[in-house]
């Protein structure tokens, strides 16, 4: 799974974080090996985030796309204050959502401005497909 | 390992199947036929020293097994407000659940008020909310505390809602005395697996040795801490890592209670196991029969027990939420029920079996009913509650059982070499050098890596694939009305109490915590009468015991 580093990865740099008080990261960390070993700068900043300290981070470490996972059913509240926070932040960027997100609420979370929502059980060349056409379309 | 029984032991053998059938002919068994389906009487049990019932407990706790009781059927619930889950409660109260399992919301887990900056878009989310001692009325309101036993899974404020629990049963007439039930407070695993720390490791301890102190001597029915293994497989871990684990943590209790000066034989009684059941049958079932062996070696021979009681791992179990897959929802039924029959052979003393919808949310209250009549009929139609630990003697078990303890035994070493010959220490060290998250993340990664590689078959998800199927029309669906409700009723609650008297507790706690001879648990329950919030209680102990933050390790 680790085999697709390609030259474009390298040079991506993203954000991971859970944001709030969410603690399940089992998935975030797979995640995390998973960019990495596609040759991702991944940037993983733990538990208990805030907007504020996500957005800090992504501006200090010039970070290409930001990836939150969420599992308690927040996501419609807390997707939305990322936004917002980037936004305010003057700071384009795509956002990435994974984790345990209804089928029913992606197309809400797009309309808000996510840019990808990865559901369970998606695979890691998906995973590495998402962040990648995230970062290409974005530039 | 030392079951062997060559000739020269064979009178203590025959002594030992003698103490069984005294012990067995004495237990008080079930009014039903002891007998297949096509009517073959079945003996209690089969198979040789050490019986069920006999140290070490490998084959069960109890002579009879199943025969004299049940596994209770204790269905985990718990969603928006309180008075949503004390509708739930007795809903599976009349469809014949034995015991109250209580899920707390997020912001309730870790000690935040439903009104916290933190607390937005989770306000009863993935449990009930619970702010004051107002909230817990609600909860249990109609509900004789008397009679049910209830489990409440909560860890790093777990003294506070202990408090809050006997506040409410002695304003309903039931003394601390009469309360039977567990709370889970074990913090250990939550620097491990599930993360819902509050405070520093030490600090921790202390308040949990409190909670030990206090409930062996006012609450006897009372289980003080259940150590769990459950959310550090959740995370991950392979089964042999749940064990080896959960098990070193139980040492770290039993060695900060004994450090504090109490028995061994009255508090060891009274400790729990929560474990998980996941999808591979025959390592689940020798999981379980090693850790009652593993448990009850190290209780007598190690740490001195006396008492039968001391030195039984009970345990609960709940089925693999990490199991359940999204994709084809349905088929988690099944899982469900393969992961029920491997606790109940593995001799498991209660059960929450998972709703098949819970890959995406709390379940419904179908998916909670279809839960609860899987295991009873595990119960009643299998015939797995006839015979004893009906597959003890069979070498792949007995093997399997022997590989676990051997896997744990290797942890126990590494942990003790860490700590200098103490258990306390080396789980402290561990958790201080990202042992426990590493291996975690390590055997996480490797499973993932190998389903990804189709190297494993998980139906629905990598074979037998059919397309997009989320039935997510059905899912249970929490309202923003809960987050209002809620903040209401806090505002309210705020608004109607007595500041001085919240002011008043509070300090008593903050001094109480500065004082590490005074046992925390009065100044709490003085503290929750006078509606000082769950919050409020948190912050006055943090200004003395500090906070806990991880080092983000990938």
């Amino acid at each position: 799974m680790s085999e697709q580093t390609s030259d474009s990865n390298a040079n991506i740099r993203i954000v991971l974080a859970k944001l709030g008080l969410d603690g399940h990261d089992r998935g975030i960390k797979i995640v995390a090996r998973i960019l990495r070993d596609a040759g991702m700068e991944v940037i993983y900043l733990g538990l208990r985030q805030t907007t504020d300290s996500i957005v800090a981070a992504a501006e200090e470490e010039d970070a290409d796309a930001i990836g939150l996972s969420m599992h308690n059913a927040g996501h419609l509240t807390l997707a939305p204050a990322m936004i917002e926070a980037l936004r305010v932040a003057d700071l384009d960027i795509p956002l990435i959502i994974g984790g345990i997100v209804p089928d029913m609420d992606v197309e809400t979370l797009i309309g808000a401005g996510v840019t990808a929502v990865l559901g369970p059980g998606a695979p890691a060349e998906e995973v590495v497909e998402a962040v990648t056409k995230a970062v290409a379309d974005a530039s | 390992m030392s079951e062997d029984n060559g000739d020269d032991t064979t009178d203590s053998a025959d002594e030992a199947r003698a103490e069984w059938l005294v012990d067995y002919e004495s237990s008080r068994l079930r009014d039903i036929p002891f007998e297949t389906m096509s009517g073959v009487p079945l003996e209690p049990m089969y198979g040789d020293s050490p019986y069920p019932g006999q140290f070490p407990y490998t084959r069960g706790l109890f002579p009879a097994g199943y025969r004299s009781r049940l596994w209770t059927m204790r269905m985990f619930a718990g969603f928006g407000t309180a008075e949503d889950t004390n509708a739930r409660f007795k809903e599976l109260l009349r469809n014949g659940g034995t015991g109250l399992s209580t899920a707390f919301d997020m912001p309730t887990l870790m000690g935040r008020d439903s009104d916290s900056s933190w607390a937005l878009g989770e306000v009863g989310h993935c449990g009930v909310a619970i702010d004051t001692l107002a909230d817990m009325r609600d909860l249990f309101a109609g509900i004789d505390l008397g009679k049910v036993s209830t489990s409440m899974t909560i860890n790093g404020p777990a003294a506070i809602l202990m408090a809050m629990y006997v506040a409410v049963a002695e304003e309903s007439g039931v003394g601390r005395s009469g309360l039977a039930g567990t709370i889970q407070n074990d913090i250990l695993k939550e620097y491990q697996a599930q993360k819902e720390y509050i405070y520093p490791p030490r600090p921790s301890m202390r308040i949990i040795t409190d909670m030990v102190k206090f409930t062996t001597a006012e609450m006897p029915r009372w289980h003080p801490v259940s150590i769990s293994g459950y959310h550090i497989r959740e995370a991950g871990s392979t089964a042999a890592q749940e064990l080896a684990f959960t098990l070193a943590n139980g040492f770290a209790y039993v060695e900060a209670a004994l450090a504090a000066g109490e028995d061994i034989d009255e508090f060891g009684r009274r400790l729990s196991f929560f474990f998980n059941s996941h999808s591979d049958f025959f390592e689940e079932i020798g999981k379980f029969r090693a850790a009652r062996r593993i448990w009850a070696r190290w209780m007598k021979e190690r740490y001195g027990a006396k008492d039968k009681r001391a030195m039984m791992c009970r345990f609960h179990t709940q089925t693999a939420g990490v199991s359940l897959t999204a994709q084809q929802p349905e088929i988690n039924i099944a899982r469900v029920a393969t992961q029920a029959l491997a606790a109940a052979i593995g001799g498991t003393q209660s059960l929450h079996t998972d709703g098949f919808d819970e890959a995406m949310a709390l379940p419904t209250e179908k998916a909670a009913r279809i839960a609860l009549r899987t295991q009873q009929i595990v119960a009643h139609e299998t015939g797995v509650a006839a015979v004893a630990d009906p597959l003890g003697g069979a070498p792949f078990v007995e093997w399997m059982t022997d590989e676990m303890e051997r896997q744990a035994e290797e942890v126990f070493e590494h942990l003790e070499a860490l700590g200098d010959g103490s258990m306390l220490e080396g789980v402290y060290e561990a958790v201080e050098n990202g042992y426990f998250v590493g291996e975690i993340a390590d055997s996480a990664y490797r499973f993932e890596r190998e389903v990804n590689a189709g190297r494993r078959i998980i139906v629905g998800v990598n074979a037998y694939t059919e397309g997009a199927e989320d039935d997510a029309q059905n899912l249970l669906r929490i309202g923003h009305e809960t987050e209002e409700y809620q903040l209401k009723r806090l505002a309210t609650v705020k608004q109607e109490r007595n500041d001085a008297d919240v002011a008043d507790a509070l300090a008593r706690v903050t001094a109480d915590a500065n004082d590490p001879n005074i046992n925390l648990m009065p100044g709490l329950i003085e503290a929750v009468r006078a509606l000082a919030t769950e919050e409020e209680i948190v912050m006055a102990m943090e200004s003395v015991f500090g906070t806990y933050v991880e080092r983000a390790i990938v």
